[in-house]
């Protein structure tokens, strides 16, 4: 690589951080918050059975999940001011990327609630608590603790997903790229320079996962834990490869 | 009378598994519901703690008597708080400790002070031989060791009466003992129990009553001694008959 080539990437580099930092993980940050709240509510009103609701939150699993989130951003971009709605580049890109997180999230959440088994539901009936007691004490618990690892995977590939808000004229941290390489033309040394930001960021998202679940806890059910690198490269404590 | 169970029916598509059945237990009574496989004798015990929703019947329960099949969600939560259920797969919470376990019914359901709890979690825990494991999570423990967890947390709310569906049949053969002294020990002192059982031995040394059922009927309802000495009818005597031979 020239001398030209690198200086032209070192120069890219503050420019890439500052979007990513200003742009990029705020993108990521609220569209996963309003994504999480959204699959909560879905998933615990198919777990509850509540007969329209439910059949309303299937619809819109099947609908969101069957689209392109591409066809999503356009659709509410560039669709919804013909309506009359006109929405700022930035919200209509955390309400598209929140929504369609949410369809695949709410699938995982259903998932892990209907993974507490039915009789622990029985045991809290049995010692006298109420449904809300039971759902705060024993099913959220168990199920998040199995959600998450789900979860994770979402929020790493909403993460890359943001990418995408540059073709509805978002300014993050692809479409910075983009701008600078309309200048210079370096496209292998630009996207590969991007590409290992997306990687940096999600090898900490990673390792905030392994945290997390480390955290969570696992009620004694587990043996000896890995370590973040040795579960990165699958290797057990001891050194052998798995 | 304690509990009075009449004319008790449940079907699940259309099988019917339960026709017409009738209990009574008295205060310190320990009755074994025993029969073959598939009788009802499990849906007896969940239709009475309305685990399954009854399609007919009536229980009275103490002074309250209610419809199994139209029963308010209060009248529920009041005889349930007086009942414990042990099950067969113990059903400890499996994300709370041993002392968790036991104390987050009283905590919760009957807002009990914590420190109150955990000293009656610890007093019924020390009655099962299991208080030297409080921090301990289910899946860290046998399954003798959970079912006697389980054993304590319905004793800790000081219930009226222990329901225990089949509370052996899910351990191995050497931990089948542990928890079968800790019923008897409950029985001796005064604990009224209505078990459903294979263990005949338990049946015929701890119980005062049996309840012989077959079919979704109860077919003889005896003192313990009666049934297994004279039992009345042929299907009974036949029962008693296999067991006693393989027995010997």
């Amino acid at each position: 690589m020239s001398q030209h080539t690198w200086g032209i990437l070192v120069d890219a580099f503050p420019k890439l951080l500052k979007y990513l930092v200003n742009v990029t993980v705020p993108l990521t940050v609220l569209s996963f918050a309003l994504a999480i709240v959204i699959a909560v509510i879905v998933a615990l009103i198919q777990y509850a059975n509540i007969k329209g609701l439910k059949q309303i939150c299937r619809f819109y699993i099947w609908v969101v999940r069957g689209t392109p989130v591409l066809v999503q951003l356009y659709l509410i971009f560039y669709g919804l001011p013909k309506l009359g709605l006109v929405l700022d580049a930035f919200p209509c890109a955390v309400l598209v990327f929140g929504f369609n997180e949410a369809a695949y999230m709410a699938e995982s959440v259903r998932g892990s609630l209907e993974s507490v088994s039915k009789g622990q539901l029985e045991a809290g009936q049995c010692v006298g608590m109420n449904y809300l007691q039971i759902m705060w004490h024993i099913v959220l618990p168990q199920a998040f603790r199995v959600a998450f690892p789900a979860l994770s995977n979402s929020l790493i590939s909403l993460t890359k997903e943001t990418s995408l808000a540059a073709s509805i004229t978002v300014m993050e941290m692809f479409r910075q790229a983009q701008v600078i390489n309309g200048r210079v033309y370096q496209p292998i040394g630009l996207y590969t320079e991007v590409a290992l930001v997306y990687l940096l960021l999600c090898t900490v998202l990673t390792a905030v996962q392994h945290w997390g679940e480390r955290r969570l806890g696992s009620y004694g059910t587990k043996p000896e834990d890995p370590g973040f690198f040795g579960r990165l490269f699958g290797r057990r404590k001891g050194g052998a490869a798995v | 009378m304690m509990l009075e169970a009449k004319n008790v029916h449940k079907s699940f598509d259309g099988k019917m598994i339960l026709k017409g059945i009738d209990v009574t237990v008295n205060k310190g009574d320990v009755v074994a519901i025993l029969g073959p496989s598939g009788s009802g004798k499990t849906t007896l015990l969940r239709c009475l703690n309305f685990l399954e929703r009854a399609d007919e019947g009536t229980l009275t329960f103490d002074d309250t008597q209610v419809d199994l099949h139209h029963v308010s969600k209060r009248d529920i939560a009041a005889i349930r708080k007086k009942t414990a259920f042990v099950f067969q797969n113990y059903n400890l919470f499996q994300n709370k400790t041993v002392l968790d376990n036991v104390t987050l019914g009283l905590t919760s359901a009957r807002g009990m002070k914590k420190d109150k709890a955990r000293e009656k979690a610890i007093k019924a825990l020390e009655r099962v031989g299991m208080a030297d494991r409080l921090d301990s999570y289910p899946a860290q423990l046998s399954g003798g060791q959970q079912q006697r967890v389980a054993i304590a947390r319905g004793l800790a709310s000081d219930p009226e009466i222990i329901y225990f569906d089949e509370p052996t049949s899910a351990l191995d053969p050497e931990l089948i003992g542990e928890v079968l002294s800790v019923m008897r020990s409950l029985a001796e002192e005064g604990m009224t129990m209505l078990v459903v059982t294979h263990e005949m031995e338990f049946a015929r040394n701890v119980s005062n009553t049996v309840l012989f059922m077959e079919d979704g009927v109860v077919i003889e309802h005896a003192p313990t001694k009666e049934f297994f000495n004279a039992p009345k009818s042929e299907r009974a005597r036949e029962f008693v008959h296999r067991i006693l031979s393989r027995e010997e």
